[in-house]
């Protein structure tokens, strides 16, 4: 704020680069935080065809489409599209958007590393999506990318290394950006502990993210050099240990699967209280429950790997320190409940989709308190068992999370209501078809079905189809959201500051859409004691 | 079955499936859960498995409980009024930190005592060298001089092809049946050493209960005790992605009685000293030598 002029407010409608410059030489945090939304969009389209690709092989016994090469490309690339391309953006969009809102500053800390970070990612990405037309076609090795597999991969190789490599460094920037702007930029009178949830998660996001992201990093150029400059860091034969590179990645991999989910929370935290009338329960609980699911996410790695052959000393830990989460996790949900308890619930699109959360990303939790018991795990371990797991976190968990923020926030971006009816049509069809899709899955795991597997026996046949049926109903259903974005864009009844009754935060206190610059002067302690509602 | 009955003119194609199925296995429709298998651990880890399942569905139904409570009796459209001051309970939040922490501890404790004795491979009395490779396995029967290769069977592999025509239900077993199983004992803790000549596979046996990473340049270990009363044959297949043909190299056991296994071993012993005549060394490499070299290494020694 301090290289603002005091006229700056008079003048910043003036400063708004026109035509692709807007875009391209974008600093404003609204600006961004759209490009980062787009894009997100975009790539959960990508990603989501390839899943149609899959769920198409997998409709029937036999091969039918594709051959299984470019079936493994298509579960990898799908993989890396929807994490890397379509969730994260879609946190740090939100983030983009909402943070300098909500703590009462201007912009975000660092406006061209904005611009950076964000612009990195369609570089990475058309890197990633290109190696599908190279020789020996896309990476084929898992998103996990374990060697020595992962070293068969052809020409797109290097591309894949480069890839997660630009990935990594927008994360990091990103992450400092926010970190720096949530530190340094809030107004005066906005205490850490008069957050918002969504700000506080997303601090903590950030942290992981920093801490991580380097480590996925040297993992894949220690991947790299073994490929192509004799090293052997992986390589049995060379005194390598391919076992290493799991417990690198998965160090970078279990707090990743919190970055994707803890932002969720963060918008869930904000949602049911506000279409509950009643302030969150238990709001430093909350804080702290994240503290801890964060501090633990880094002991609990191995987990992911309880079939690699570890000591029984190292199992017990892994098992033990997994299940610790739920502690913190169950507190999460039974606060959220508490919320509604004695509320006045209504039923608007993001309170349904943040409903949707509670339940289905309980199932995914309780699958998960499941594959942490060892010696179940054995039997659970890379069957779909795991795969209906992750998606229940994943799916109706993280991308339930960003719609409910989407249809939450919506109002405040435009300064229109969308159509709210075909809002809840898009969410009871996504609803119903993402449990037609996912649960059979746990049927299919527990019977006995391997994931990662383009053809598979016939008894696998029947629940195999009806996962299929749920895939196609859950991606068309999707082209309701880009949809009713659109048409909200485009017009729409006009709404006032709030756009929900019970909505409270410094956001709703701007007008709607807000100002180029959002707080050019400070919310006093008077409006940031009325937001901060807990 | 008599819903599907009712359906069946409806859906010609759908019970044409179910009732190929059925015909080599159980209807899909009704394997909704972890076999229980035929080992003593197998059977534990399934006991673990229904009794985490239960802890779940009773925390589900207090907590969803509560939920769709809230969802029903709470609602604006009938007039509930927010009560606001309910933010804070100390005592409520202590109850459900420290229950779910009581419930855990229930929960790890048989979990790691079925653990330490799967770990326990000590007084094994067979030991077989199990190796994955792209695509297939080998087996080696350590102190008998017997080693063979195990693939995907030729009726799956034809069927198997993009558009090979060849209906998937025509297939004994599609997927699932190999050419040369496992053959180990009843009664007996067979130990399994695994490893990987390429790239990392898994070596998964649901009947078992055994699933153990078989990594190039690590020897995992491995066993299983299988009922005596339980011959038969156990399949499975590789869980751990090693490349294209993933999906196609699965694991079956033939389990034959004691007396059963001794002569199969005996003669097996002898038709591949037969084999090997005097030059080869009985030790082949997997990557380099197809299914044919187990059986004739002769033909491709120095």
């Amino acid at each position: 704020m301090a290289e603002q002029p005091s006229h700056a407010a008079s003048h910043d409608h003036d400063h708004k680069p026109h035509g692709w410059r807007r875009w391209v030489y974008a600093t404003n945090h609204k600006d961004i935080g759209t490009m980062y939304l787009i894009l997100a969009c975009t790539m959960f389209f990508i990603g989501g065809g390839m899943a149609m690709l899959i769920r198409l092989e997998l409709f029937k016994p036999g091969l039918q489409f594709f051959d299984p090469q470019f079936f493994n490309s298509m579960t990898t690339m799908h993989a890396l599209i929807m994490i890397f391309g379509a969730v994260m953006p879609a946190w740090t969009g939100l983030a983009n958007w909402m943070v300098p809102m909500q703590v009462g500053a201007p912009d975000m800390a660092l406006p061209r590393l904005n611009n950076f970070s964000f612009w990195i990612l369609p570089f990475a990405f058309t890197l990633l999506l290109s190696s599908l037309f190279v020789p020996g076609g896309a990476p084929a090795g898992g998103w996990t990318m374990y060697p020595p597999l992962v070293l068969q991969t052809g020409a797109s190789f290097p591309m894949l290394v480069f890839s997660v490599h630009l990935m990594g460094a927008s994360s990091i920037l990103g992450a400092i950006n926010i970190v720096v702007t949530i530190m340094n930029m809030r107004a005066p009178g906005m205490t850490l502990l008069r957050m918002p949830l969504f700000v506080w998660t997303w601090l903590i996001t950030a942290y992981l993210l920093i801490a991580v992201m380097p480590v996925l990093a040297g993992a894949v150029t220690m991947l790299l050099t073994d490929h192509f400059f004799g090293t052997t860091f992986f390589t049995a034969a060379g005194g390598g240990d391919p076992v290493m590179f799991q417990h690198i990645f998965w160090f970078f991999g279990h707090p990743e699967v919190y970055i994707l989910i803890l932002p969720a929370f963060g918008i869930i935290s904000e949602v049911i209280p506000t279409f509950s009338r009643k302030p969150l329960f238990g709001y430093e609980a909350m804080v702290y429950a994240v503290a801890s699911i964060a501090f633990l996410s880094f002991i609990v790695w191995a987990h992911h790997m309880f079939t690699v052959g570890m000591p029984l000393a190292a199992q017990l830990f892994f098992m033990l320190s997994t299940m610790l989460i739920a502690v913190p996790t169950g507190v999460k949900v039974f606060n959220w409940t508490a919320t509604m308890w004695k509320g006045s619930l209504s039923f608007e699109p993001p309170m349904l989709f943040a409903l949707a959360f509670l339940f289905l990303f309980s199932i995914g939790g309780f699958s998960g308190l499941m594959l942490a018991i060892v010696p179940a795990d054995y039997q659970y371990q890379d069957t779909y068992f795991v795969v209906a797991h992750f998606h229940y976190v994943l799916v109706p968990g993280s991308i339930f999370g960003i719609m409910a923020g989407v249809y939450y926030w919506l109002p405040k971006w435009t300064g229109r209501m969308y159509d709210l009816k075909l809002a809840t049509w898009h969410f009871w069809l996504s609803a119903i078809f993402v449990n037609v899709l996912f649960f059979p899955q746990h049927f299919l795991g527990l019977a006995g079905m391997p994931r990662r597997i383009p053809d598979y026996a016939v008894q696998f046949t029947d629940w195999n189809m009806v996962s299929s049926i749920g895939a196609f109903g859950f991606g068309l259903a999707q082209f309701l959201f880009p949809y009713i974005i659109w048409k909200c864009v485009r017009g729409g009844q006009p709404i006032g500051n709030k756009a929900w009754e019970g909505a409270h935060g410094l956001e709703w206190e701007l007008p709607s859409p807000p100002p180029y610059h959002s707080w050019t002067t400070p919310p006093s302690d008077a409006v940031i004691a009325r937001g901060a509602a807990h | 079955m008599m819903i599907r009955a009712k359906l069946a003119p409806l859906a010609l194609a759908a019970v044409a499936t179910c009732g190929a199925s059925a015909a080599q296995a159980e209807s899909g429709w009704s394997q909704l859960n972890m076999p229980r298998g035929v080992t003593e651990i197998s059977r534990k880890i399934y006991d673990l498995h229904m009794e985490i399942f239960w802890v779940c569905v009773a925390i589900a139904v207090v907590v969803f409980g509560a939920m769709i409570w809230s969802i029903i009796a709470y609602r604006k459209s009938r007039g509930a009024i927010p009560d606001a001051t309910l933010v804070h309970n100390t005592k409520v939040e202590a109850i459900w930190t420290v229950v779910p922490v009581i419930i855990l501890i229930a929960m790890a404790v048989p979990a790691a005592r079925t653990l330490v004795e799967i770990e326990d491979t000590t007084r094994t009395e067979l030991t077989i060298k199990v190796t994955g490779f792209q695509w297939g396995w080998q087996y080696d029967y350590l102190d008998d001089g017997v080693a063979y290769y195990s693939r995907l069977d030729r009726h799956s592999d034809a069927a198997r092809e993009l558009l090979s025509g060849i209906d998937p239900n025509s297939v004994d077993h599609y997927l699932l049946n190999v050419d040369h199983p496992l053959v180990v004992p009843v009664g007996t803790k067979v130990r399994v050493l695994i490893t990987a000549a390429d790239v990392i596979h898994s070596w998964w046996v649901p009947a078992f209960g055994v699933k153990k990473d078989a990594i190039p340049g690590f020897v995992n270990e491995a066993w299983f005790k299988v009922d005596t009363d339980k011959p038969g044959l156990y399949r499975g297949q590789c869980a751990e992605l090693c490349g294209r043909d993933h999906g196609f190299m699965p694991i079956v056991v033939d389990v034959r009685s004691k007396a059963d296994f001794a002569t199969w071993l005996k003669d097996k012993a002898a038709a591949q000293k037969q084999a090997a005549a005097p030059l080869a060394p009985p030790a082949v490499t997997p990557a380099a030598a197809p299914a044919e070299a187990a059986r004739a290494p002769a033909a491709t020694a120095p």
